[in-house]
């Protein structure tokens, strides 16, 4: 059995700590720990880095199957382990779409083969995301994948009904509902943000409003039936009032955040290139302010990437034209030390709680999210806080290359990722 | 100036001078028994239309042709990018022509603001109205028109009041008209019903008014956006007729604007919704001037961008003012 | 002011004019003073009065800058001699410059055609100082795009040779042999304040603009097309 053992790495940014991992498991935390004569021990030196739980994403698009042009299981949970991630939930907008218990074991298959990362299929709730009839959600529950984050996301489960029905029905398999909140009559033809530059752009204005009333309707919807909820990519000041009173009332609602709605804001759409199309939207100042306040407080619980690949020729075009969406899977944890750490809104054992705890407790992903201690899966990320680098998409782990982060300077580097006690990441290299 | 025309936020008050004086001297060809002119010789303009408007389309060729420069009109509707072809490998076919200028309309906001950008050519590239966005063509048509019946060849519009009325939302011809009105000291104001004003307008240079009869007299000129039909099935008003009572120019309103004042119209016009055909056809209306003022600018534009090694450089504040002196 | 030419240097552009002006390289000699301008123009108004037996059909077009300030003292001074108004405008060559590509684009200047126009006249173009004979080339161009006079003729306060072109003046002030180091400027009272010719030293290193805005050499050396 192999044996690594890290040392002195800043466990969650505290004190240094030996780590030694044993086979699939952490077998001991403490200071000084030997190497034990005999074993065959890799011993990292971990001076000056931070030992995290491997990063848990709660929405994820790896486009396989259907656009494999863009994104693979294998490209995508590469990109995953590169970022930091030892598990993440992958969207059901797939061709064909995962509404079948066929389709997540497919996915959940891949997963298993690719080794880099463990991934967890997220379920529509329903038929083809149309939004009319339940998808069978039971089934995929019972499948060998275990579904149980239902989402149409890409598509908002507007009709009430369906969302009540959904809320309830997820309630037997401790499922969770988890919304693309966006009323889609409010946004026929939206580009972007609605204010000011919308209006000086001549873009088609998203308006905040179509997405807090989604929220406000399925906040309570979910408190009438007694269902929990979770809220995609809250992107507005707006949307973080509304989780924060339903958290008042103690009611059971989650809610996600992306990495690029903390840092960039619609300002950036004045230079028309599509790459920082998104939905949602990139919204105003005063909603990124308001976002990282949220994240700070635990009002929204979790990091989510929404990494959305797109083939080159889908963003090289005019913006109406362009698709929507970003990559960040191998970015997040850096736009999370720059928007939160480097701020002084979060510590590191906050973004341990906001990327990994929280994420695997809404998904009920076993086995992820859990402290660093012995007798744990040694799920880990180590990382250098200390390190300063430009975003060079070229050397992404990704299949597409979206990231509007292209040319920024961020902090942090991921050096090591251990899924089960082996390294897919050494040396900030893809094992 | 700048190397392209994409927003009327890209000329400075120098350089919408230039642009205007410029066509006052090539407004002067247009009475010559010869109208044209050697300047553009050897010189490719392509007008990329990708949404039909064969008004512009025709004004921006006549102006290209007068310069002597050669035409391509490559009409995008309908042909090959309506099947898919992207407008980068538009662009990169136009490159490989040898265009030395691209006229592009475009129904997408931003379309020629990314083929000038993008790297893909390295012809100039001249908005000639994308979606919503801006028209600086237009709104440089529109200041020529202006001043010629405002305050006079060489001057800006200094204090001249200009309203704009209707669909201030979808208007590409308002937005590019507010920043370079305003840029040439004009005091604008929109109305509108609120449906059709943007989010955001109160940060707009300009004052907004919901009350057309309010601001009449107080107005030296009028422009009279098109109201498009559809936009009343969009919940945007609830008839015509009810939008042709409170925001249509009619007799009586027209009567209760200053003895000076004129009645713009980018075109084409509705008669019976935002303009009355009394007013349409009245000596006050300037929507066929327009018209011909729109060819005569369209030519300085192309001269100041294509005529020399690089583009024009407006000459400096102090010397404008010289020559303001001297055209009098 | 962006003159489309002026008289540094023969043909050449407005910023150099006025950086010419400016800067100019001492000692620049008068070679024509006010009393002696006013003498020449007289004597060529008398000129053109016998050469065209009578001036009835002239009109007199100066090229801006200061050919056109020239035009209108000329045109004076033939109302003077024969009692009648002179048909006296402008001509704009801007258009009709064969360097158009070596520099940004210039403003443009008035052409401003008398009444009557140009057809079945004799029209006599007026500028300051003949030198490379390209900007009477795009004059003659310019003024073909306007009518067809009985005949062109040439008046010009100087000429300092140079030719590039088989051009000649029909009224010459003052023929002024110069070299291609020397500059030729040509103040009036109109634009200058005062009325001078001045003969003065080309900045001789460093002034590269000079070559690159025209005159001999620079054109010969160019590509844009001669028309």
């Amino acid at each position: 059995m192999s044996k690594t053992l890290i040392r002195g790495a800043r466990l969650l940014g505290g004190e240094a700590q030996d780590v030694l991992i044993d086979g699939e498991i952490v077998a001991a935390v403490g200071s000084g720990l030997g190497t034990d004569g005999a074993d065959v021990v890799d011993v990292v030196e971990a001076d000056g880095l931070v030992l995290l739980p491997g990063l848990v994403d709660l929405h994820t698009h790896l486009r396989e199957p259907g656009r494999e042009d863009s994104e693979t299981v294998l490209t995508g949970t590469r990109a995953a382990a590169a970022g930091g991630y030892t598990a993440v939930h992958a969207m059901a907008n797939t061709f064909p779409v995962a509404d079948t218990a066929g389709v997540v074991e497919q996915v959940w298959r891949l997963g298993r083969e690719s080794g880099y990362c463990d991934v967890q299929p997220v379920g529509a709730v329903t038929v083809g995301l149309e939004g009319k009839k339940l998808a069978e959600l039971g089934a995929m529950a019972d499948s060998a994948a275990q579904v149980r984050v239902f989402s149409d996301d890409g598509k908002c489960v507007d009709d009430a009904v369906i969302m009540r029905r959904a809320l309830e029905y997820v309630k037997a398999f401790d499922g969770v509902v988890a919304q693309h909140a966006q009323e889609p009559r409010l946004t026929e033809g939206a580009q972007m943000n609605e204010g000011t530059v919308s209006g000086e752009l001549g873009l088609t204005g998203w308006p905040a409003v179509a997405e807090e009333s989604i929220i406000a309707r399925d906040l309570l919807l979910a408190a009438h039936v007694g269902s929990r909820v979770h809220i995609c990519h809250l992107s507005t000041a707006g949307s973080v009032e509304l989780v924060r009173w339903a958290k008042s009332k103690g009611w059971a609602v989650t809610a996600e955040v992306t990495p690029h709605h903390l840092l960039l804001t619609d300002e950036l759409v004045r230079t028309f290139d599509p790459v920082y199309k998104v939905n949602p939207p990139l919204r105003t100042e005063a909603d990124v302010i308001a976002l990282r306040e949220a994240l700070a407080d635990g009002t929204i619980d979790c990091v989510a990437t929404d990494h959305a690949p797109h083939p080159h020729e889908d963003k090289d075009c005019e913006w109406s034209a362009a698709a929507m969406g970003m990559i960040g899977l191998e970015t997040a944890l850096s736009v999370v030390q720059h928007t939160m750490v480097d701020t002084g809104l979060l510590d590191w054992a906050g973004v341990a709680d906001r990327m990994s705890t929280r994420p695997a407790a809404i998904g009920r992903l076993a086995g992820h999210g859990r402290p660093i201690a012995a007798g744990e899966p040694a799920n880990l990320v180590l990382l250098d806080p200390a390190y300063r680098g430009t975003v060079n998409p070229a050397g992404f782990a990704s299949r597409s290359r979206n990231t509007p982060y292209e040319g920024r300077e961020l902090p942090g580097r991921v050096v090591a990722t251990y899924l089960r006690g082996r390294a897919t990441v050494q040396d900030g290299k893809l094992a | 100036m700048k190397r392209h025309l994409i927003s009327a936020a890209d000329l400075t008050r120098d350089d919408a001078l230039l642009v205007l004086d410029t066509a006052e001297e090539m407004a002067r060809v247009a009475d010559r028994p010869i109208k044209k002119l050697p300047t553009l010789r050897g010189r490719t303009v392509v007008n990329l239309f990708f949404e039909d408007s064969t008004r512009t389309r025709i004004s921006f060729e006549a102006a290209a042709k007068r310069l002597s420069a050669d035409v391509i009109n490559f009409s995008a509707k309908g042909s090959s990018v309506s099947k898919g072809e992207s407008l980068k490998d538009t662009a990169l076919t136009l490159e490989a022509m040898g265009a030395d200028a691209v006229v592009i309309r475009h129904p997408s906001s931003g379309a020629p603001h990314r083929l000038a950008a993008s790297g893909w050519i390295n012809a100039s590239v001249v908005n000639a109205g994308d979606g919503t966005h801006e028209h600086p063509t237009q709104a440089l048509l529109d200041a020529f028109t202006l001043r010629r019946h405002l305050s006079g060849p060489g001057r800006d519009l200094n204090g001249r009041r200009i309203t704009v009325v209707g669909d201030v939302l979808h208007s590409r011809v308002a937005r590019s008209n507010v920043l370079l009105l305003t840029t040439l000291g004009a005091e604008v104001t929109l109305v509108a019903p609120p449906t059709l004003l943007p989010i955001g307008v109160e940060r707009w240079p300009c004052q907004v008014s919901y009350d057309l009869d309010a601001v009449l007299a107080k107005s030296d000129a009028v422009m009279m956006l098109r109201v498009q039909r559809e936009r009343m099935n969009a919940a945007f008003f609830p008839t015509e007729r009810e939008y042709a009572r409170r925001y249509g120019l009619d007799g009586l309103r027209m009567a209760a604007l200053p003895e000076h004042a004129i009645v713009m119209h980018p075109g084409p016009m509705n008669r019976g919704m935002e303009i009355t055909a009394e007013v349409a056809d009245s000596p006050r209306c300037t929507a066929v001037e327009q018209v011909a003022n729109g060819v005569s600018t369209r030519m300085a534009v192309l001269y100041l961008l294509l005529g020399g090694s690089e583009p024009a450089v407006a000459p400096a504040a102090a010397t404008a003012a010289t020559r303001t002196e001297e055209s009098k | 002011m962006v003159e489309n030419h002026s008289s540094t240097a023969g043909p050449t552009g407005a910023a150099q004019a006025q950086a010419a002006a400016a800067d100019l390289p001492a000692p620049a000699r008068p070679v024509l003073e006010a009393p002696d301008i006013a003498r020449v123009l007289t004597r060529i108004a008398h000129e053109i009065v016998e050469r065209a037996k009578g001036a009835d059909d002239v009109v007199l077009l100066g090229i801006p800058t200061r050919g056109v300030f020239l035009a209108r003292r000329l045109a004076d001074k033939l109302t003077g001699i024969t009692g009648r108004p002179t048909q006296v405008g402008s001509l704009d060559i801007t258009m009709y410059r064969d360097d158009l590509r070596l520099h940004p684009p210039r403003a443009l200047a008035r052409t401003e055609i008398p009444g009557d126009g140009v057809d079945g006249r004799l029209v006599v173009l007026v500028d300051d100082v003949l030198f490379s004979g390209r900007t009477i080339r795009a004059a003659l161009d310019a003024l073909g795009d306007i009518g067809r006079p009985r005949a062109v003729q040439l008046a010009v306060l100087v000429d300092r040779g140079h030719r590039e072109l088989p051009i000649r003046a029909d009224y010459v002030g003052k023929n002024l042999p110069t070299s291609l180091r020397e500059t030729v400027k040509v103040l009036l009272a109109e634009e200058d304040g005062r009325d001078s010719v001045l003969l003065g030293q080309k900045e001789s290193r460093n002034d590269s603009r000079q070559d690159a805005h025209g005159g001999p050499g620079a054109d010969a050396r160019s590509d844009a097309p001669a028309r």
